[in-house]
């Protein structure tokens, strides 16, 4: 492990601390969505983490896993909660929390 | 000739490492968000296309795969940014004041 | 020299990484930061690549490969969920 690697490896770590911590604390409109895109880019720095870390299997584990499918995932679903929420306000004319669904 | 491909290879790694520089630059520095799409993502991919040819000059026997990876970048990079684009446009994304021309406003009949 | 040469390159991608991860997390808008997501995801493939120079061994590339597929899809689902909800 050289000197390159060592500074890619800090930047990384200092990467993940801040997408990891704007994960929590994003407030505003649409952060749930900015929340799985944070949580997504944390599992993607991890996954060039692992690689310098000389294991490119669990490299691309993560890759799929982590940072493709759950973030797949989790867009899925908001999707479908979201779609539900307009069925109900459109039945009884009143959202669920109150917010306006267009 | 042997001795000219590694320091062509490291000259074309120098350049796109300063083409995704640039693109980081822009990202940063563009004042909406349709100027930094069009910063972000042909600069990016200039530079990634440059290094990954820097890295086959410097070696040969991976020509193949990254090969491979450019052709991947080269067509699904424009695709990915021009499908964002259209999405920001048509959530409302708020323009910069000093753009002047807006064509696809104009196509669909908006405004 | 040659090994100068990456050297600067990959500095000068740390420098361009840093840049971008700014935009992610300042970014006034949703789609701002999905842009940044996607640089930043376009900056990994290069520094996987340089990864893969410096330690000499090309498996590594495979990564980058399935890096490239994933960005692709992943921007594609959230513009489709910011257009109008999948």
């Amino acid at each position: 492990m050289n000197i390159l690697m060592t500074g890619m490896s800090a930047v990384l770590c200092i990467a993940m601390l801040g997408a990891a911590l704007l994960a929590i604390r994003v407030k505003g409109d649409d952060s749930l969505p900015l929340s799985i895109l944070a949580a997504g880019l944390v599992s993607l720095f991890a996954s060039v983490l692992f690689l310098i870390l000389a294991a490119p299997d669990v490299a691309m584990t993560e890759a799929a896993i982590g940072s493709g499918l759950t973030t797949f995932l989790f867009f899925f679903l908001l999707a479908r909660i979201r779609g539900t929420a307009q069925t109900v306000d459109k039945n009884d004319g009143s959202a669920l929390d109150g917010r306006d669904y267009d | 000739m042997d001795a000219l491909l590694p320091i062509l290879g490291g000259l074309l790694l120098v350049g796109g490492a300063a083409f995704l520089l640039l693109g980081g630059l822009g990202l940063v520095r563009m004042p909406d968000l349709f100027n930094r799409i069009q910063a972000g993502t042909k600069a990016t991919t200039l530079g990634t296309l440059l290094t990954l040819s820097g890295v086959a000059c410097l070696q040969p026997a991976w020509g193949l795969k990254l090969l491979l990876i450019g052709l991947f970048i080269l067509y699904t990079n424009p695709l990915s940014s021009q499908v964002l684009a259209r999405a920001a446009h048509r959530a409302g994304t708020e323009k910069s004041s000093k753009t002047m021309v807006d064509r696809l406003a104009e196509d669909t009949g908006e405004k | 020299m040659i090994e100068f040469l990456v050297y600067v390159a990959a500095a000068l991608t740390g420098v361009a990484f840093l840049l971008a991860l700014y935009r992610f997390l300042k970014g006034p808008s949703a789609a701002d930061r999905v842009v940044a997501f996607d640089a930043l995801t376009i900056i990994s493939i290069t520094a996987i690549v340089l990864t893969a120079l410096v330690e000499g061994r090309g498996i590594y590339l495979d990564v980058a490969l399935v890096y490239a597929l994933l960005s692709f899809l992943g921007v594609i689902v959230i513009a489709r969920y910011m257009e109008r909800g999948l």
